[in-house]
């Protein structure tokens, strides 16, 4: 035989809740409804802060921010799977992963601000700082899963970025890695569309991000990442499979940035209208309402006081955030090294 | 004569070499139809079309990689890397090869790109957008580095760039880009690279500056007799400019934004002290940030050298 077949695929896709947000019963996830409830709480809340944060930036109250409108459901659903004992490596666009783990929004809203002090873990959250550079924060995540194996602690590792992370070495040898010592690691892409002014297609010739998986040997899922009962399903799944000793998952959140890239975008120079209105009806909070007004279990009026208790939390925290004392410059130094050289020790002194 | 910013000046430059020679591409994140997070390349795309002026993946290791395959092969290309802090992941392809692609093929071939990138503090941005590393590139044989400081050295030097036969580093001070506005003449000027300024005469004290600390240096030096030197190469170094200035004034101060342990100063120090030493009068000193990694915008305006401690620096050369 001159040719034989090596290897065929496939790649699935998961989705729980339609666009009108009735659940297909048979993929729901076993959720009771208080937890259900609290999703869709956190849902609101990450949607508050992102708006609020924008709103700040404007005002010159906070510095460049990156929003996540549209992205609560892909954030919240799979931060809503982890344990306390899990490890988070997040990018900079996790505003809803930080919510959903109780990260303290002052916190949260100081780092936007540029004050360094905001960048330190509250120490019960295994939750690695804002990752800038793109992609950078993958191979970290492989080799804290390399650590979990190492001292056989019953624990996984998630891994946050977007599609223009794919291109990235990077990720491409982090995954590699990840895949030939089989590690205890869920890579999470939230494939939101566009990095900057680039899409999808600029990013990769390949027909999904999910299928890149295959070829590091293991697997690759694609979920609906507007739909938060399927983010969760996969992600508790691939934790499960993780912590068990099988080995490393990717997930591709299928997903939709609405807002600019940052408030120093102007998204307007390279997406259509057209393109923002389609995706706006598929809003992830409106599709959980809908699924939870079907059953009785939401009301306009309901919903008021969940979006009321949000924007008062974050008033709050706004105001905290705002009464902090402004940093010295003695605190450029703060955590450069254990202990300072002779030099910075006496520029610390201001000589 | 037009009055344009550094933006315009830099797009000028590269419009007119696209114009004038085909070789010339450009390559880069975000560059074409978004014509740059900062709007260098605006307009570029739609004149040259998406072949000349390429929106690539996110990868900056590739970027720089795929330039160095292009120069080799005859093209001109243009990386752009969308921030200094996003060099670092390039370093490889920078360092191991296009630095050294015409030693190690010995003259078979050669690597004429320039890499333009954004760099330097003091616009309030996140980590690693605010970077000033420029003394690791200085320190790799066989890599150009070019900082101008206004819109008239920026086209002039962009210009050399392009038409150097080897890797330069183009680093374009991110907070002058829209600060400054100065006459640039519409048609074609180059300024020699490897090449001092003076930007002040003076005979007491030289200073000696480049990129974004220069603004501050001219804004701080009102009262004294202070000579400053706006280096605009940082490799090669014009040491028949600085030397001729400190012999002249027996002092030198020097200003940078980056920090002060292997910083460019200590080099230019050091050099003075080799070649100058019976000239001098006083300690060669250096104003720098501190020894730390660039802070974000609550404490930049600590980090970066002010023109009191500038002035500070004027003050304690002038007492001996
Ligand atoms: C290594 C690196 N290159 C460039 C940038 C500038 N930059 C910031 S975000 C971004 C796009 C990222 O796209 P994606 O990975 O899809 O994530 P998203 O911003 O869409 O969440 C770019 C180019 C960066 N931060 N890091």
């Amino acid at each position: 035989m001159p040719e034989e077949i090596l290897a065929t695929f496939q790649i699935k896709r998961l989705s729980v809740l339609n666009e009108n947000g009735s659940a297909d019963l048979s993929l729901m996830p076993e959720l009771s409804a208080d937890e259900i409830w609290r999703m869709y709480q956190l849902m609101v809340l990450a949607r508050c802060f992102d708006e609020r944060a924008v709103s700040l930036q404007r005002e010159g109250r906070l510095g460049t921010y990156p929003p996540i409108r549209g992205q609560e459901a892909a954030q919240v659903g799979s931060a809503f799977a982890l344990k306390a004992s899990d490890w988070v490596f997040p990018s900079f666009r996790e505003m809803g992963a930080h919510l959903t783990l109780g990260y303290p929004i002052p916190q949260l809203l100081q780092y936007w601000g540029g004050d360094e002090r905001a960048q330190k873990t509250p120490p019960d959250l295994n939750i690695f700082p804002f990752c800038v550079a793109v992609g950078s924060q993958i191979p970290h995540a492989v080799g804290a899963a390399l650590a979990i194996r190492y001292r056989r602690d019953p624990a996984a590792v998630v891994v946050y970025f977007g599609d223009g992370a794919t291109s990235k070495g990077d990720f491409h040898e982090a995954m590699n890695m990840a895949g030939v010592y089989q590690l205890p690691v869920v890579f999470i892409c939230q494939n939101n569309q566009w990095a900057i002014s680039v899409p999808l297609k600029g990013q990769t010739a390949s027909a999904s991000l999910a299928q890149k998986a295959l070829g590091y040997g293991f697997e690759g899922v694609q979920v609906d990442g507007n739909d938060i009962l399927a983010v969760y399903r996969a992600t508790l799944n691939a934790l499960e499979k993780a912590r068990s000793g099988a080995g490393p998952t990717f997930l591709e959140c299928l997903t939709y940035r609405m807002a600019d890239h940052t408030t120093a975008d102007d998204a307007g120079r390279y997406r259509s209208d057209e393109e923002v209105a389609l995706w706006s009806g598929r809003d992830p909070i409106l599709r959980l309402e809908r699924f939870l007004a079907a059953s009785g279990a939401w009301t306009p009026e309901q919903g008021r006081v969940v979006k009321d208790e949000a924007i008062a939390l974050i008033d709050r925290a706004v105001g905290e955030m705002e009464a902090a004392p402004h940093p010295s410059p003695a605190e450029l130094f703060d955590g450069v090294l254990a202990t300072l050289t002779q030099r910075q020790a006496e520029q610390r002194k201001g000589r | 004569m037009a009055q344009l910013n550094m933006v315009q000046a830099i797009n000028q430059a590269l419009a007119d070499e696209m114009a004038r020679d085909d070789r010339v591409v450009l390559l880069g994140e975000d560059l074409g139809r978004d014509g740059g997070v900062f709007r260098v390349t605006e307009g570029l795309q739609e004149r040259f079309g998406p072949e000349r002026v390429l929106d690539t993946p996110l990868c900056e290791s590739a970027i720089m990689g795929a330039a160095v395959g292009m120069a080799a092969y005859g093209l001109r290309p243009v990386p752009e890397i969308q921030f200094m802090g996003f060099t670092y992941s390039a370093f490889e392809q920078l360092f191991a090869h296009a630095a050294r692609l015409r030693s190690r093929s010995r003259g078979r071939f050669s690597c004429p790109l320039v890499v333009r990138t954004p760099y330097g503090g003091g616009i309030k941005a996140p980590e690693l957008h605010e970077e000033s590393t420029e003394a690791i590139f200085c320190h790799i044989p066989g890599l150009k580095v070019v900082v101008p400081s206004g819109p008239y050295s920026a086209k002039g030097l962009l210009l050399a760039a392009l038409r150097d036969p080897d890797p330069v580093l183009f680093l374009e001070p991110t907070r002058l880009y829209r600060m400054i506005k100065e006459e640039v003449p519409e048609g074609d000027y180059q300024l020699e690279l490897g090449k001092a300024r003076l930007a002040r005469k003076g005979s007491a004290v030289t200073v000696v500056a480049w990129g974004s600390m220069l603004e501050r240096v001219l804004k701080s030096v009102d009262g004294y007799d202070a000579e400053v030197i706006d280096l605009l190469t940082l490799n090669p170094l014009d040491l028949e400019t600085l030397l001729a200035s400190v012999q002249k004034t027996g002092r030198a101060v020097i200003v940078h934004e980056a920090i002060k342990t292997c910083g460019l100063g200590a080099e230019i120090a050091a050099t003075l002290a080799e070649e100058a030493m019976l000239h001098l009068r006083a300690p060669i000193l250096r104003v720098t940030a501190p020894d730390v990694p660039v802070p974000l915008a609550k404490l930049i305006d600590q980090y970066l050298p002010g023109p009191d401690r500038i002035r500070a620096a004027l003050d304690e050369v002038l007492k001996y």
